[in-house]
């Protein structure tokens, strides 16, 4: 018999927990094996079906499936199915891997699988051969070859307790805490160990002592045998019976902690499941005099173990049964990133950066304030504070969000005529999604769509920084050519005013402490109603310039403003409130549930001519 | 989590609620039973059930012991059997509840509960023995014609069914049915109560279920005594079936101190695990120590050179818990360290013990521990504390260097160790220490 993982062992691993899986590989990687222990990750609920690791300083993937099945019948080079499910599903999972002929040996981490179904699964795999370790372990480890998840520790502590090479010695442990403080006991007092398994604190492990020592007995790497019990059942007799009838020959140093459970009362719990002595028979006195009496080298208490492990030992090199070598040169693992980032010693140059919000902490903030503290009413804030937070990163005074909240709701919807609305019910009725749907009402917002905003902020103010009179300024652009982006209603005039027009600016009138360049586009608007009657200053102008008043009041410079204007930022009030109304067609469509769209043909000119053929003419 | 002893009255209920789908409707089994903590509230009880106006009570302390009738718990006459009247069980539920009692075996406690159920006559001949335990690859039935208090003496009677984990339930059914002894009368009620039950037993997930003796009167079973435990593992499997059943502690120990209910609640909303018994608040060693077998090694070497007696706590976290649960822990065992000084005048030792760690994080972890050390440094430098720190594992550097230079900031007395000191040597450098 063989030590239980060879350098050819290959696991499927269930649950995807990177951690324990890049460790096994690290191990892997310095013990030179020629590839990555772990060949499968089974993780039902996982989105990508691939999960990168590193293999010493390179990446590989390894393939996530959603089942076992696929994952054994992908891998028929698997032998080991590691769980690292949670005692929920650890049971189902671990049946379900035991179907497979090439799972030969399994190791389940999780504590508290209900006692009924793991002896199920206790029995199952005795029935079926399979070598079965845990639950509630951290597993096994066979030095060169494999070690299941995070036996033995950091990638540093192996290297230090000599984890990474076969030693002599033998280690059985109920815990797996103290699976590596033995490992590390006999990497001081000995050459470190052969094998080991830590074999679970439950009450019913799928493997004890004496499965795991029978297979030792026969490898020949192992010289010794070190055994930690503790207070709790009585697999600890099976090795001493073993020993009497001479199927165990090798020295052994064992110890059965718990022997304060004597001076306590009945109702203490250890943190095991299985360390309570139901009986006499399973105290720790009474194993280790057992132990004691079979001949094995029974330390007083856990204090002399390291002296004992030492006598041992150095009795066998005594005896020329023992001679390790040492592999001294390591393959070095590069440091993980964040390791050391975390320990301050690494440090790299950012992509991005964000100066208005921050999700690292116990909760997110919007420019500094705690999302909690400003969305329900009491706290005072409104959607227009939320937005000056987010976009300006400066909370403003009342009448400022006041202004900003009125604006939204002006300009959240103008009918379903509109290109933006019309585009929207048209995707909607394509059968496309809300968001689809209201993209395409938002692309067509642009200079001739709701951009009059920024355009009309853009050259008002223009004209009030040149100093422009009214007139100069109705000629300057007469001379660009253009029409003036804020002047101009469909019906609208002086005598029939745009009341939303007028509601803006009797706010602005009422609240703002000034209103410069309103008063100057209104200044503006005199000359054009001159001339034409509906040439009048309507809700594009009137949200743009009075956003510019708005920033002016508060402080912001010239440059500023200019800055905010260029960068879309008035744009950006119309682009969010008329959102509130696309939405609403989507949304209109959706309950409507009309047939696809499709323009009547009388309401289109068609002037086709046949296409002219190019030919190659030679210059 | 393990398996937990439940009270013999919710042991009952359950059996009798389930009665009708395990056993069946040819065997009758009538629950009248009550449990109450005072003879007040059984005066309060009588008031609904009439039964127990009727002379004829049988009155027991529910208490998760065994062995009541030898120890003389069991109220069943005054004068002569069955003659037990309300005023009686009234009288005698106080005198045994207003003073401590001591068991045979020398345990020593207060009575707390008690069951009260109607007087079953019968002959001891009638009384019969069936119990379930499980092992690791079978269950394990053992049924006797010869039930009653003596059942240990009268060993020999008692027949052993051996049903294998993996049998079917016909399988399971046959071997029972096979070995009903022949010394019991009624061997088909009888095979039908022991199919049943042990069916019971295993969909449940009892861990041991006992009835000693039950009574078979035509077709009525009659169950005066049960003792059962359950797997409480299985809780989240049987939130129906066992309706939020309680697992109280047992006789000789007082429920769970706040303490210790703050840790278990926190302990069942973890993934990690934390566990605290107070052993003795008067105790001079405190351990805060990480992995469930390192905190057994840590108990057993302090009760070998500070003796038992000097370790106020027993407990142990494990799995990674995260840094707030640390602190919780931490804070949880500061508070009851400090709450007063040594009575000898003597400082108190804080071990912070652990092994080299598989995966828990020792820096977070320690992060933790230290924040619940800044909050009571001025109640430890009050009362006398001298911490001795010993771990490895996964940042160990980064946490003793940090609770190092933590303990020192609030001034508190600390020796930090790693992984190159033997494990449980901080007790015997805290023990000399302590004698210099």
């Amino acid at each position: 018999m063989s030590a239980l993982f060879t350098p050819d062992s290959k696991a499927i691993f269930w649950n995807n927990n990177v951690k324990a899986i890049q460790r096994m590989l690290d191990y892997g990687y310095i013990c030179r094996r020629e590839s990555p222990s772990v060949v499968a990750i089974v993780h039902p609920s996982s989105q990508s079906s691939v999960q990168k690791f590193f293999y010493g300083p390179h990446e590989v993937l390894i393939p996530i499936y959603k089942t076992i099945s696929d994952a054994a019948e992908a891998h028929p080079e698997a032998d080991c199915f590691l769980n690292f499910a949670s005692f929920r599903t650890a049971w189902e999972t671990t049946m379900k891997a035991m179907e497979f002929n090439n799972i030969k040996t399994l190791m389940v981490t999780a504590e508290g699988i209900p006692e009924r179904l793991t002896r199920i699964m206790v029995a199952t795999a005795r029935k079926k051969g399979k070598m079965l370790v845990g639950p509630s372990t951290v597993g096994a480890i066979t030095p060169g070859a494999l070690k299941t998840g995070n036996i033995g520790g950091t990638i540093e502590n192996i290297a230090k307790t000599k984890l990474h090479r076969p030693g002599s010695a033998g280690l059985v442990t109920k815990s797996g805490g103290l699976f590596n403080e033995l490992a590390n006991i006999i990497s001081i007092n000995g050459d470190g160990i052969a094998e080991g398994v830590a074999v679970g604190g439950d009450r019913y492990p799928g493997s004890i002592f004496i499965d795991h020592l029978l297979r030792m007995e026969k490898n020949p790497t192992v010289k010794y045998f070190v055994l930690l019990g503790e207070v709790g059942g009585t697999d600890e007799y099976d090795v001493v019976e073993a020993y009497k009838e001479g199927k165990l020959t090798k020295p052994i140093v064992a110890l059965c902690t718990g022997t304060v459970a004597k001076h306590l009362s009945s109702g203490v719990q250890f943190g095991h499941a299985g360390a309570k002595a139901n009986s006499d028979l399973e105290t720790a006195d009474a194993k280790n005099k057992a132990m004691k009496d079979a001949g094995f080298n029974v330390p007083d208490n856990f204090n002399e173990f390291p002296v004992m492990i030492k006598d041992t030992y150095e009795d066998l090199v005594a005896k020329n049964q023992v001679s390790a070598e040492e592999i001294s040169d390591l393959p070095e693992i590069p440091e993980d990133y964040s390791a050391a980032k975390k320990e301050g010693r690494v440090r790299k140059q950012t992509n991005f950066i964000c100066t208005i919000s921050d999700d690292r902490g116990d909760e997110a903030v919007y420019a500094g304030v705690p999302i909690s503290s400003l969305a329900t009413p009491e706290t005072g804030y409104g959607i227009g504070d939320v937005i000056t937070l987010l976009w300006f990163k400066k909370r403003y005074p009342k009448w400022a969000t006041d202004f900003i909240e009125t604006v939204l709701k002006t300009v959240a919807d103008h009918g379903p005529a509109v290109s933006g609305a019309h585009n929207t019910r048209v995707t909607s009725r394509a059968g496309k999604d809300l968001v689809s749907s209201v993209v395409t009402g938002l692309l067509a917002i642009g200079p001739r769509f709701g951009g009059a905003i920024d355009g009309a902020a853009k050259y008002f103010k223009y004209g009030a920084d040149q100093q422009l009179s009214a007139r100069g300024f109705v000629n300057y652009m007469k001379e660009k050519g253009e029409p003036i982006p804020g002047i101009g209603h469909r019906i609208k005039s002086l005598k029939n005013p745009d009341l939303r027009v007028k509601a803006l600016i009797e706010y602005a009138k009422a609240n703002f402490p000034s209103t410069d360049l309103l008063d100057y586009a209104r200044e503006i608007e005199q000359v054009t109603t001159s001339k034409k009657d509906t040439l009048i200053l309507n809700v594009d102008g009137a949200v743009g310039v009075l956003l510019v008043d708005m920033w002016n009041a508060l402080g912001y410079s010239d440059a500023e403003i200019d800055q905010m204007i260029d960068s879309g930022a008035l744009n950006a009030f119309f682009v969010l409130g008329r959102t509130i109304g696309f939405i609403g067609h989507a949304l209109d469509e959706k309950r409507l549930n009309m047939p696809l769209y499709r323009h009547e043909l009388d309401d289109i000119l068609y002037d086709v001519d046949v296409a002219e053929e190019m030919t190659v003419r030679v210059k | 989590m393990a398996q937990r002893g439940i009270l013999e009255y919710d042991a009952k209920s359950l059996v009798t609620r389930l009665w009708n789908d395990y056993i069946g409707d040819s065997l009758i089994c009538n629950f009248r039973s009550v449990l109450v903590e005072t003879e007040d509230e059984l005066d309060t009880a009588a008031k609904a059930q009439d039964w127990l106006n009727q002379p004829g009570l049988v009155v027991k302390p529910d208490m998760l012991f065994g062995k009541r009738g030898k120890n003389n718990l069991v109220l069943y006459k005054t004068t002569t059997a069955g003659d037990v009247s309300l005023a009686d069980a009234k009288k005698w539920i106080h005198e045994k509840r207003i003073n401590e009692i001591a068991l045979l075996n020398g345990e020593k406690g207060w009575l707390r509960r008690f069951i009260i159920e109607p007087f079953v006559p019968h002959s001891i001949e009638q009384e019969y023995y069936i119990s379930f335990r499980s092992e690791t690859e079978n269950d394990v039935m053992a049924i006797s014609a010869c039930g009653g208090v003596d059942i240990e003496e009268n060993w020999d009677t008692v027949t052993e069914v051996f049903i294998p984990v993996l049998s079917e339930d016909k399988e399971a059914k046959n071997l029972i049915l096979s070995q009903i002894p022949d010394e019991i009368q009624e061997r088909n009620a009888v095979g039908t109560l022991a199919v049943g039950l042990y069916s019971l037993f295993k969909d449940l997930h009892f861990a041991y279920l006992e009835l000693n003796p039950f009574v078979i009167e035509g077709n009525t079973i009659h169950l005066l005594d049960m003792v059962a435990k359950l797997d409480d593992t299985a809780g989240y499997l049987m939130q129906e079936e066992w309706q939020g059943i309680e697992f109280p502690s047992g006789f000789g120990r007082a429920g769970l101190t706040k303490e210790e209910k703050f840790i278990t609640e926190l302990d069942e909303k973890s993934g990690a695990s934390l566990k605290l018994t107070i052993l003795n608040p008067k105790g001079v060693v405190w351990t805060l120590v990480a992995g469930g077998g390192a905190s057994v090694v840590f108990a057993d070497t302090i009760a070998n050179t500070w003796g038992a007696n000097e370790l106020a706590n027993y407990g142990e976290y494990s799995g990674n818990p995260n840094t707030e649960e640390t602190y919780y822990y931490t804070k949880t065992v500061l508070d009851l360290m400090t709450r007063e000084k040594d009575d000898k005048g003597r400082n108190k030792i804080l071990l912070i013990g652990g092994a080299i760690a598989n995966f828990t994080d020792v820096a977070s972890t320690f992060k933790g521990i230290i924040q619940a050390m800044e909050e009571y440094a001025p109640k430890m430098r009050e009362i006398g504390v001298q911490i001795y720190v010993r771990r490895g594992g996964p940042n160990y550097e980064i946490g003793l260097r940090n609770i190092k230079t933590a303990a020192k900031k609030l001034k508190l007395p600390i020796d930090v160790y790693g992984p190159e000191t033997h494990m449980t040597d901080i007790v015997a450098i805290a023990m000399e220490d302590a004698n210099a």
